[in-house]
């Protein structure tokens, strides 16, 4: 008898009216996948500056109920995130990504931010992480897995804040992917691409949306933008 | 699940009768489609975009060895494995290898069509095993031991006094007390409640919306984030996919999704839409260790090159059940199995036989509200109708509707015969009908007249007008 795989792979040829594919036949496929063209790419970003992409990213971000504070350097971030705390009644205490990226800011300077780096537990309340990208055109986070990015810290704790910086605020997901191609090591894939658009919800009881359904509940970014920012 | 497809007149007049499946349903008809129509106004590429994904997934069906092969060496590639299952059994048979290879008692769930499409749950309850819905709706419905009613709001038909209920039979140590009247406080329940599920879990098994043959990758988008605690915290990931999710590229899958959040709930794109490639790397501090990839067919291949194969291109959004009124009349229940409204009305047949589920593709007036909603631009009018004529050549139609059908094609071949036959029935029904207009009953009409009024015929037929026109003309 024939193992499942071969059955099924002869099943799809034999409705196909086909063998296996030829060389020839097999080089359309095959361009398609060596070229990962992009398709169409709405006009939505693609006429925009980095300052316009960044607007954008902020106002599609917010209209998901993520909140954005916008710094002009990178010396404000601490306080950014300890302002957010004391202004939510969270606790000063949060799980870091050990992302070395995150390093570029002076947690010192806000020495009642306590600061554990490591991947989320269950009762963890707030977690800092960074990004990858943050794609302008629907306001969403591109947050790649690694040694020192634990998917988790995206996930568990009831407020995830995200420091981003201008640079990585990007037009189309696109942009993004030719970004991350162009890091990774013989086109591998990090374990976990996470986009992330707003905070957790559900609408499953009468279509009445909720935040918060498993994942954060709040979702707050820090954008770190440079001398122009435009500060809340 | 067992189907009852077959009884669809029935289910549909408990359905129609059932005042708080009505009341969950008028929910809908306000929600779903109003919120679509915002999210394409704001995007003039729309249109343009759907003829895209038509094209991207006609291509892959077309290459479908090339891609699924292709598919299966980067997932080995990555270090995960790939498990090809002919049939609901096999696919049930290999998830519980894997669930029994790590002696596995919990297993959380994401929201999966093809796992309702297996019974899994069912299955994995059977050998001992403990599987748990995460996502808010699949685990009301789970509480409940019922099917979910809708591909993506699996609760749709309930109203939040059933949740309550369902909540409170389960989980009985609840403080003395504690309110659970409002979609909030049950939210917060259930998360609190299933976030030590999460953790328990040996096994997390997730469905996918794409798998991407160029990366190996597997790709879920929720609302909840359920699917990516799911995946993310037990010792092993299983992903449960049918074999037409593969997609060429990370672009090919990014163009599709495009489409979908915003056809599916109006959002611009769902809140969580997450790749997983392979199991945690070496120095990762969390994810899962294993990586499974279970291919289901379960008749999908024998789709191809039929006049279903559009079928296939199907990225279970369901706009066209939220733009059914069949459906927003009745829910999802009475189409008896797994896949309800007009894309259920396609597939179900091709899945369980048209012998069950004969009734389904009858059950459309051919509006053809589906086929202008639907992102992939599948022809589902046309198809249910290729599902009447399949029923009519294998005998399958009941006889009274043969004998009809064979009456209309006796006047239908004979053009003079029938407008002679015509005009009669209709001068004898005007005038039958003169005083009132109307026909409250008539013999042989009762399943019009048992609804509606059968307005009398009055004035000239559309042939004699048609002719008078031609001579005008002339």
């Amino acid at each position: 008898m024939m193992d499942a795989r071969s059955q099924i792979l002869d099943g799809i040829r034999k409705s196909l009216k086909r063998g296996p594919l030829g060389e020839s036949a097999a080089t359309v496929p095959a361009n398609r996948l060596a070229h990962h063209a992009p398709g169409l790419i709405p006009a939505r970003t693609t006429a925009l500056d980095a300052a316009g992409l960044r607007d954008l990213f902020v106002q599609m971000a917010e209209e998901v109920q993520t909140t954005v504070t916008r710094v002009s350097d990178a010396a404000a971030v601490p306080g950014a995130v300890a302002d957010y705390l004391a202004n939510h009644n969270l606790p000063a205490e949060i799980t870091m990504a050990p992302d070395p990226a995150l390093d570029a800011y002076p947690w010192v300077e806000r020495p009642l931010l306590r600061i554990r780096r490591g991947r989320a537990e269950d009762l963890d309340q707030v977690s800092v992480t960074g990004a990858f990208a943050a794609i302008a055109e629907t306001g969403t986070l591109m947050l790649t897995s690694g040694a020192d990015r634990p998917t988790t810290l995206n996930l568990m704790p009831d407020t995830h804040v995200v420091v981003l910086r201008a640079d990585q605020v990007v037009g189309p997901y696109e942009t993004a992917w030719a970004r991350l191609r162009g890091e990774q090591v013989g086109n591998a894939m990090p374990r976990t691409v996470n986009f992330i658009t707003g905070p957790s919800r559900t609408g499953d009881i009468e279509q009445r949306i909720q935040l918060g359904a498993h994942g954060p509940r709040r979702l707050h970014i820090v954008l770190v933008e440079g001398p122009d920012a435009k500060t809340a | 699940m067992q189907p009852t497809s077959h009884a669809f007149k029935a289910n549909v007049r408990e359905a129609l009768d059932d005042e708080t499946l009505q009341r969950a349903l008028g929910n809908m008809k306000s929600g779903f489609p109003a919120k679509r129509l915002a999210a394409i106004d704001r995007l003039p590429e729309f249109e343009a975009l759907r003829d895209q994904g038509r094209d991207i997934k006609n291509h892959v069906l077309e290459n479908l060895d090339f891609y699924l092969e292709t598919f299966e060496r980067n997932v080995t590639g990555a270090g995960g494995k790939v498990h090809w299952a002919r049939t609901p059994e096999e696919a049930r048979q290999i998830i519980l290898g894997i669930c029994r290879s790590v002696d596995a008692k919990t297993v959380t769930k994401g929201k999966s069509m093809i796992s309702e499409e297996i019974a899994l749950n069912d299955f994995l309850e059977s050998q001992g095993l403990v599987p748990v819905e995460t996502d808010l709706g699949e685990y009301i419905i789970q509480l409940r031991h019922e099917a979910p009613s809708h591909i993506i709001a699996p609760a749709i038909h309930l109203v939040k006094e059933q949740v309550e209920a369902a909540f409170r039979a389960t989980h009985t140590d609840l403080p003395e007390g504690r309110s659970l009247s409002e979609p909030r406080e049950l939210t917060d329940e259930a998360r609190s409640v299933l976030r030590q599920r999460f953790l328990e879990a040996d096994v997390g098994i997730t469905g996918a919306n794409f798998l991407i043959a160029e990366t190996g990758s597997t790709v879920i988008v929720t609302n909840e984030g359920n699917g990516d605690l799911t995946q993310t915290l037990p010792k092993i990931h299983v992903v449960l996919a049918s074999l037409e999710k593969v997609v060429p590229t990370l672009e090919d899958a990014t163009s599709i999704l495009r489409l979908l959040a915003r056809s599916a709930t109006g959002q611009e794109f769902s809140t969580y839409t997450t790749f997983s490639t392979g199991p945690r790397r070496p120095d990762d501090l969390d994810g899962p260790g294993e990586f499974h990839v279970v291919l289901l067919d379960n008749g999908r291949s024998a789709m191809l090159g039929t006049e279903f194969q559009d079928m296939l291109r199907c990225i279970r959004c369901s706009a066209c059940l939220n733009h059914c009124p069949v459906y927003q009349s009745v829910g999802g229940h009475a189409y008896g199995w797994v896949y309800p409204g007009p894309m259920g009305s396609v597939l179900t047949p091709s899945l369980i036989g048209v012998e069950e589920a004969g009734n389904l593709p009858n059950a459309s007036t051919f509006c053809g509200k589906c086929e202008s909603v639907c992102p992939m631009r599948i022809p589902l009018p046309k198809m249910m109708r290729h599902w009447r004529e399949r029923e009519f050549e294998q005998n399958l139609s009941p006889a009274p509707f043969r004998a009809g059908l064979k009456l209309w094609a006796f006047f239908a071949r004979r053009p003079a015969l029938y407008r002679f036959g015509a005009n009669l029935a209709a001068r004898l029904l005007g005038w039958l009908g003169r005083d009132s207009g109307r026909f409250t009953s008539l013999p042989l009409a009762g399943g019009w007249t048992g609804g509606r009024d059968l307005p009398a015929p009055e004035g000239k037929s559309f042939m004699e007008q048609w002719k008078a026109r031609q001579r005008e003309a002339a």
